[in-house]
């Protein structure tokens, strides 16, 4: 599934023109986009959250070299599913 | 920001009534939810993609308890952010 399936959903069940649909699904991600690089999480009920996480600096190792190399601080996005999501895909 | 703050915020920047814009919201994720559930792959270009792993059966332990106990085959649903998001997310100095 891409974009172009969530946008053709939309079309399909709302009445909004396709490029409605394009625009509302495009600014959804967006706004998502722009509220997580402000640092701030996204819980989606029923789907999950979406967590900014600082990592600190730490010592690490280029596993092919075995070089010792510094890894610095930095901010990753991490994803945890809810309840909800987990049990509806392991139902059989 | 929760689900109905992003409702909120569509309804805001695409000029749509609070119901309009969180059947759009609904739409989307229940329409991910889906496809993750039925085993399948979700690719945002710009955001991320969703993908479904398996994982067999194996003996684990409460770790309360110790007591060994059999784990049933499961699947887990994972995130994988894409490079632009990813960049984005990061630009910012951790304070």
């Amino acid at each position: 599934m891409t974009k172009a399936d969530l946008i053709e959903n939309i079309y399909l069940k709302t009445g909004f023109s396709k490029k409605e649909s394009d625009e509302n699904v495009e600014m959804v991600f967006d706004l998502m986009k722009s509220n997580l690089e402000n640092g701030e999480k996204i819980k989606i009920a029923g789907f999950g959250n979406f967590v900014v996480k600082e990592k600190a600096t730490r010592r690490g190792r280029n596993p092919q070299t075995g070089e010792e190399i510094e890894i610095c601080s930095r901010r990753i996005l991490t994803f945890k599913p809810s309840q909800v999501l987990k049990s509806s895909i392991n139902e059989e | 920001m929760n689900k109905s703050e992003l409702v909120e915020a569509l309804a805001g920047q695409k000029n749509l009534t609070f119901k309009k814009s969180e059947e759009v919201i609904n739409l989307i994720f229940d329409s991910m939810a889906h496809e993750l559930a039925r085993g399948g792959r979700i690719e945002i270009r710009g955001f991320g993609s969703f993908m479904v792993k398996d994982y067999k059966a194996y003996m684990g332990r409460n770790p309360k308890t110790g007591e060994v106990i059999k784990v049933r085959p499961k699947r887990l649903p994972f995130f994988k952010v894409g490079k632009e998001l990813r960049e984005r997310v990061n630009l910012e100095e951790p304070s």
